[in-house]
C-alpha cells in the first residue's frame, strides 16, 4: 500500500463505501468480493485536475460516460472536466448539466467554470453562482485570459470565493498562426511555428499578478507547462513565496518536436511538443517540486478531424488510459513519486482531498486504485474505452497498468476491465 | 527511385543523378516533330491541385501526355471538395478508379504524405505549403547541371523569402547533395527561425554575396509579407535585396540568374534584368517538362499499369 504517508504492507477492507480497516491478514467474510492485488500497489485513486470530456457539444469525440470509463481504467477516481464545452461551461446551468451526467460515471466528474463569459477573455463569468455548486478550478482552458486587467480582476473576485484560476498559458499574437513548437524542426517541415516566449510571457505576467494578490489569498494554478523557461519561472516564483502551482502533462515529459516530421495530426497538441532540452527540464521540475502535478490533458478528437492537414486539424491527445504507465514507463519515475503527483497533490491543487487522495485508513471513502507496476502492455488504439483513437502512443509498449479501481467501495474496474 | 517522390530527400546524390540523366533523352523527345512517346500508355495520372497553380500542373500534364500517359485533372473548385468531402475520402475516391500516380500539390505543409499513407499508388508532391516542391528543385539543377555541367563547387545565392519558400526548402537540399555552396541572402524576418542543421550560411548583405555567386536564386515576394510586419515596404526590400540594374552589374560574367516564377518584376528582380542572357527564367520552364517525365518514367516506368 502506497499513500501520502508512506508504503506498508496491509490488506484494505472496504465497507458501505468506505474503508472500514487496514490491518495485516484481514479475513474476509462470507460473501465478500475479494480483489486480489498480489504484486500490486494499492494506492488512492489518481486525480485528473485537466479532462476535456467533450460533453455538451462534442459528443462524437467523446462523452462524460466514455471519459469516466477511460478515466477508471487508467486508475483516475476523480477528474475535472475542462469548460471548453459548447457550450461553454460559464454559468450554473451548463455546471449542473454536466454534473447531473456525472452522476452514473464510472469517477467523480468534477466541472471546472470559464473565467470568462463564453471563453472570450472579455467579461468575467459568474464565478460565485459557479462556486455555489462546488466549482473549485476556474480557467478559460484551450485559451489564455489574454487581457491583463481582466486577470487581475479575476483574481481579486475569486480569492473572496476560496477558489483557484488555472492558465493556459499562451499569448495569442506571439503565437499566432503557429502550429508546431518553433525550432529546428519547424524550420525543416515548412510548419508555422509557436515560441516558447508565448507560453513564457504569460506565466511571467500571472506570476506578478499573483504576487500583487496573495495578500487576498488568491491561487494561480499553471496548466500543461512545457519550455525549460517557463518552469525555471514557476520555481523561482514559488522560492519567493508567491502562491501559484503548476502541472505537466505526460506527453511533455515524454514525446519531442521531432514526433511530427511525420506530419500525422496525431501529434499536434497545444502547447507544442518541445525539443529535448524543454522535455529534460520538465522531468527536473517534477523531481524537485517545481512541478506539483500530472495532470493528462486528455483532449479525444474524432477520427476526421485529425484526419485533415497538419495545419487545419485541431489540436489534443489522450491521456487518460496511458498516463500512469508513460510516467512510470517513459518519464521513469518511481511508483511512491508517481502517485503524489497524479493523486493527492493534483487532489489538494483542485481542493477535491476530502474524499480523493487518501490517505488510506479507516474512515475514509474507498476511493482506490490497484496498479501492476510490472506489467507489460501494447497500446492499441482501438481497445481504448475512449471514443476517440488519437493517442500518441499507439503500438507503444508500455509497462504498468492498473488492474483494480474502486469508487466510493464500488469496483468500476476489476482485472483491467470495466464492470460497466 | 523510390514508389513515391515526396521529398528530395527521398532521392540522395544517386537518386538526383538518375532523373538528370533521363532528363537528357526527353529533352531529346521534346525537340521532335511530333514530341510523344509510348512510354507510360495504359497509365493513369491524376493531377490533384488543392492551390492554385498554372505552370506546375501544365508542366506535369504536359509530362505525362507526352509519355502517353492518360490524364485526369481533379479541380478542387466545383468538386465535391467543395461539398464537404475530407481529403482522406477525396483521395481514396480517387484511387478506386485505378489510377498510378497522385500529383499533389496543396497550401499545406506535409499533405503528400498523408496522402502517401493512405493510398498505395505513386504519390508525386507537387508543393505542400512552406515545405518542400522536388520536381522544381530537380529542374533548377539540371537547368544549372546544363549551363554550368556541373554542381559541384558553385557558389549559389538564394535570394529573398526562404522561411515561406517550398522551393528554397527544396533546392537547399538538392544543391547542397549536387555538391554547390548555399548561402541564403534575406532580411532575419524572412529567414527560418532556425538553420540548425541546414548545410548553408546566412547573410543580409546581397551586395557582398552577388560578385562571388555563380547562381543567384531569386525567390518570389508575396505582397502579403507587409502586412505580416515581416517588411516595412516593397520598396525597402527592394533596395536591401532586389537585383536592380546597378546589382546586376556586380555579377560575375557567367553566373546564371535564376527565378521560379511568376516573377515580381520591379520587386525581387528589376524588369530589364530578367531579361539579360543571363537569366535563364524561361530555359527553367522548358527544362520542367523533360525532368518532369523523367521523374514519371523511373516512377512509374517499370511497373504494369493499374
Amino acid at each position: 500500500m502506497v499513500d501520502a504517508t508512506g508504503e506498508r504492507r496491509a490488506d484494505v477492507l472496504v465497507r458501505d463505501g468506505q474503508v472500514a480497516a487496514v490491518a495485516a491478514g484481514i479475513e474476509p467474510a462470507a460473501g465478500a468480493t475479494v480483489l486480489d492485488a498480489g504484486g500490486c500497489v494499492v494506492a488512492p485513486g489518481l486525480v485528473d485536475i485537466h479532462t476535456h470530456l467533450r460533453q455538451p457539444g462534442r459528443e462524437e469525440a467523446e462523452t462524460v460516460e466514455t471519459g469516466s470509463r477511460a478515466a477508471a481504467l487508467g486508475g483516475y477516481t476523480a477528474v475535472v472536466a475542462m469548460p471548453n464545452t459548447e457550450p461553454a461551461v460559464d454559468s450554473a446551468g451548463v455546471v449542473r448539466e454536466v454534473l447531473e451526467l456525472g452522476e452514473r460515471a464510472l469517477c467523480e466528474v468534477r466541472v471546472a467554470g470559464a473565467i470568462t463569459k463564453g471563453r472570450r477573455g472579455e467579461e468575467l463569468a459568474p464565478l460565485a453562482e459557479m462556486a455555489g455548486l462546488g466549482v473549485r478550478l476556474f480557467t478559460d482552458d484551450g485559451r489564455g485570459v489574454q487581457d491583463a486587467r481582466l486577470m487581475r480582476r479575476a483574481l481579486e473576485y475569486a480569492s473572496a470565493l476560496g477558489v483557484t484560476l488555472a492558465q493556459h498559458c499562451e499569448d495569442e499574437q506571439l503565437a499566432a498562426g503557429g502550429h508546431m513548437h518553433e525550432g529546428e524542426w519547424s524550420s525543416r517541415l515548412g510548419i508555422p511555428g509557436v515560441p516558447s516566449e508565448a507560453e513564457e510571457l504569460m506565466v511571467m505576467r500571472d506570476i506578478a499578478l499573483a504576487r500583487r494578490t496573495a495578500h487576498l489569498g488568491a491561487r494561480v494554478h499553471f496548466q500543461h507547462l512545457s519550455t525549460a523557461g517557463s518552469v525555471a519561472l514557476v520555481r523561482a516564483a514559488k522560492a519567493d513565496g508567491v502562491p501559484v502551482t503548476a502541472e505537466a502533462t505526460p506527453h511533455h515529459l515524454s514525446l519531442t518536436d521531432e514526433a511530427v516530421a511525420s506530419y500525422d495530426p496525431v501529434f499536434k497538441v497545444n502547447p507544442p511538443l518541445r525539443p529535448p532540452a524543454d522535455v529534460e527540464a520538465v522531468r527536473a521540475g517534477l523531481a524537485d517540486g517545481a512541478i506539483d502535478a500530472v495532470a493528462t490533458d486528455h483532449a479525444p478528437h474524432a477520427q476526421e478531424d485529425k484526419e485533415r492537414p497538419f495545419d487545419s486539424a485541431p489540436p489534443g491527445m489522450l491521456g487518460l488510459e496511458t498516463a500512469l504507465a508513460v510516467v512510470l514507463t517513459a518519464v521513469g519515475l518511481p511508483v511512491g513519486r508517481a502517485l503524489a503527483l497524479m493523486s493527492w497533490q493534483p487532489a489538494r491543487i483542485a481542493r477535491l482531498d476530502q474524499g480523493h487522495g487518501g490517505p488510506i485508513a479507516e474512515g475514509r471513502p474507498a476511493n482506490l486504485c490497484v496498479i501492476d507496476p510490472a506489467a507489460v502492455w501494447v497500446v492499441e488504439p482501438d481497445r481504448l474505452a475512449s471514443r476517440s483513437r488519437n493517442t500518441p502512443y499507439a503500438g507503444r509498449k508500455l509497462t504498468g497498468r492498473v488492474r483494480h479501481t474502486l469508487l466510493r467501495g464500488e469496483p468500476v474496474v476489476v482485472d483491467g476491465e470495466a464492470q460497466r | 527511385m523510390t514508389a513515391s517522390l515526396l521529398s528530395v530527400a527521398d532521392l540522395g546524390r544517386d537518386g538526383i543523378e538518375e532523373v538528370m540523366a533521363v532528363s537528357d533523352s526527353f529533352v531529346e523527345v521534346s525537340e521532335r516533330a511530333i514530341p510523344k512517346v509510348p512510354a507510360l500508355r495504359g497509365k493513369t495520372v491524376v493531377s490533384l491541385f488543392y492551390e492554385g497553380s498554372t505552370r506546375t500542373r501544365l508542366s506535369f500534364e504536359t509530362a505525362a501526355r507526352r509519355l502517353s500517359a492518360d490524364v485526369m485533372n481533379f479541380a478542387v473548385g466545383g468538386s465535391s471538395v467543395g461539398k464537404g468531402e475530407s481529403l482522406r475520402d477525396t483521395v481514396e475516391t480517387i484511387e478506386a478508379m485505378g489510377v498510378d500516380a497522385l500529383v499533389v500539390r496543396h497550401s499545406s505543409a506535409g499533405v503528400p504524405w498523408q496522402v502517401a499513407s493512405w493510398v498505395s499508388c505513386s504519390v508525386i508532391n507537387a508543393g505542400d505549403g512552406w515545405h518542400e516542391h522536388p520536381t522544381q528543385a530537380l529542374l533548377d539543377c539540371y537547368t544549372i547541371r546544363r549551363a554550368r555541367g556541373s554542381l559541384e563547387g558553385l557558389r549559389v545565392a538564394i535570394v529573398g523569402d526562404v522561411k515561406h519558400s517550398r522551393v528554397a526548402r527544396s533546392n537547399v537540399l538538392a544543391f547542397s547533395t549536387l555538391g554547390a555552396e548555399v548561402t541564403l541572402v534575406a532580411p532575419p524576418t524572412l529567414l527560418p527561425p532556425s538553420l540548425h542543421g541546414w548545410p548553408v550560411t546566412a547573410s543580409s548583405d546581397l551586395d557582398d554575396v552577388l560578385p562571388k555567386a555563380d547562381v543567384v536564386y531569386l525567390l518570389r515576394l508575396q505582397a502579403e509579407r507587409q502586412t505580416e510586419a515581416l517588411l516595412p515596404s516593397l520598396r525597402e526590400y527592394t533596395a536591401g535585396y532586389g537585383l536592380t540594374r546597378r546589382r546586376a552589374a556586380l555579377l560575375l560574367d557567367d553566373a546564371l540568374v535564376m527565378h521560379p516564377g511568376p516573377m515580381n518584376r520591379g520587386v525581387e528582380i528589376a524588369a530589364e534584368v530578367a531579361d539579360l542572357p543571363s537569366s535563364v527564367v524561361t530555359r527553367q520552364v522548358a527544362n520542367g517538362v523533360a525532368v518532369r517525365m523523367a521523374v514519371l518514367f523511373l516512377l512509374l516506368g517499370s511497373t504494369p499499369a493499374a
